[in-house]
């Protein structure tokens, strides 16, 4: 049987959502919020997407995208390109390596292995970015950007779980 | 059998092609990490233009969030009115002191200018720009702007809030511009403390308090001392405020910036006339290099 063209152009334009939802997510980091905490440490929204989306549906945000949202994060945030590039394509190579271990696994364990990556994660943001200014970066920020990371994986998984819900259930 | 072989073999090598393509994905990131650090002029108008293209979106964007802002402050100021009127009005009493002084010392100026015959400074040109990504990490103090060369913004031009230093252009698009906050580990700001006249650089780290480094004169800096840019370096008109110190300690000596990075709105990009922190976007006249030499 072979669909019709909206068919498989409501399909396609579903297969779309997590890359989009990941990059929405890097757009509203950057948004001025104006809130005193929120200006210097902001979570790292993306790569909560990056490895929600890894886990599972790799097949709709595969390395290559994990890489190019990594390198428009660092062109927008004016960190040294690359290094966040590098660091979302490691979390999707993990995420999605180990996803068999997750799936029908409790939400604690989701988080709980989010929070081990995410600490790699950052731990190599901050040595790449250490390494290519040539001056240590101050690690209370980013350990504090850590733990906001953390505590937002609930929430934004929560919104993304229902946006999977919603356009991804059959596709 | 021999389809199934064939499937299996086809498995192996999409598996390699994968494994592959991730290997590539790696190895350009660090290529890409080279090439930044060799800061060719490609990396940074790639940079640009991207930035630009995205520009009216996240200006979409940090409209109705900068409403939210607006009414959350709202309720937050009803909620400390009385508090926030009793601090004003022994803030005005203060003020009003202060403007007698004022007043006495504009004249005596006025009159001291007349007299040396002093060439005043130039009325700077300004351009006022809406903020419209505050790159919040602990990786990098940038801020993205929407106004660009288009606006008549140039590379290295200081930017302020009201009357305090926030930072300096560091990169120019069309239609947007970035601009390196005092707090970026990139920055570097030639200061004086305004009393003591002791010269330092302003050194980012990327927390919220920069440092005084390479302190040169009177090493007498305490806390509550008011840091002003410095002329040196012809990066900035002298005596723009840029913080206070808060600490002079083990940490060695931090300043606290008077611009508040959470409440930046609006900033004004302002024209001195000067070649900028980064003087490969306008060359120093010959005089100044001669001078140099000398």
């Amino acid at each position: 049987m072979k669909s019709s063209v909206w068919v498989r152009m409501d399909t396609w334009v579903r297969h779309l959502i997590p890359a989009t939802a990941t990059i929405f997510l890097l757009l509203i980091t950057v948004v001025p919020t104006r809130l005193t905490a929120f200006a210097d440490i902001a979570p790292m929204l993306p790569l909560m997407g990056v490895y929600y989306w890894a886990i599972y549906r790799p097949d709709l945000l595969p390395a290559w995208l994990a890489f190019a949202i990594g390198l428009l994060g660092d062109i927008v945030g004016g960190t040294p390109l690359g290094a966040n590039a590098l660091v979302l394509l490691l979390v999707q190579g993990t995420a999605a390596a180990q996803r068999r271990f997750f799936l029908g696994k409790s939400f604690a364990v989701t988080w709980w292995a989010f929070g081990l990556l995410a600490a790699g994660a950052i731990a190599l943001d901050w040595l790449l970015v250490t390494l290519i200014v040539g001056r240590v970066v101050d690690p209370a920020p980013v350990l504090f950007e850590y733990l906001m990371t953390l505590c937002c994986f609930p929430l934004l998984t929560w919104v993304l779980a229902r946006t999977q819900m919603a356009f991804l259930l059959d596709v | 059998m021999k389809q199934s072989s064939a499937a299996g073999r086809l498995a192996t090598l999409r598996l390699l092609a994968h494994r592959f393509a991730f290997l590539m994905l790696a190895v350009s990131a660090f290529a890409l990490m080279m090439l930044g650090k060799a800061d060719i002029v490609l990396v940074e108008q790639t940079r640009v233009l991207v930035v630009d293209a995205l520009a009216p979106m996240l200006e979409a964007m940090a409209r109705p969030a900068a409403t939210v802002a607006r009414v959350t402050s709202g309720i937050h100021e009803l909620a400390n009115l009385r508090a926030e009127n009793a601090r004003l009005r022994e803030e005005n009493a203060r003020l009003m002191r202060w403007q007698t002084v004022a007043r006495r010392l504009e004249t005596e100026t006025m009159v001291l200018h007349q007299q040396l015959n002093v060439v005043p400074d130039p009325d700077p040109a300004f351009v006022t720009a809406r903020v419209i990504g505050d790159l919040g990490s602990a990786f990098g103090h940038s801020m993205l702007l929407a106004a660009g060369s288009r606006d008549g913004v140039r590379k290295g031009q200081a930017v302020m809030s009201g009357e305090a230093l926030v930072g300096h252009i560091a990169e120019v698009g069309v239609r947007s511009s970035r601009l390196l906050l005092i707090t970026d580990i990139n920055a570097r700001i030639p200061v004086v403390i305004e009393s003591t006249r002791t010269r330092a650089i302003l050194t980012g780290d990327n927390s919220a308090r920069p440092r005084l480094n390479y302190i040169v004169g009177n090493p007498a800096i305490s806390v509550g001392d008011r840091v002003v840019t410095s002329s040196s370096g012809a990066a900035f008109p002298p005596g723009l405020p840029v913080g206070v110190v808060v600490s002079v300690g083990e940490g060695g000596y931090r300043v606290e910036p008077f611009a508040r990075r959470h409440q930046l709105e609006f900033v004004s990009i302002v024209d001195y006339g000067l070649g900028g922190i980064l003087p490969f976007e306008r060359a120093p006249p010959d005089r100044r290099r001669r001078g140099r030499e000398e």
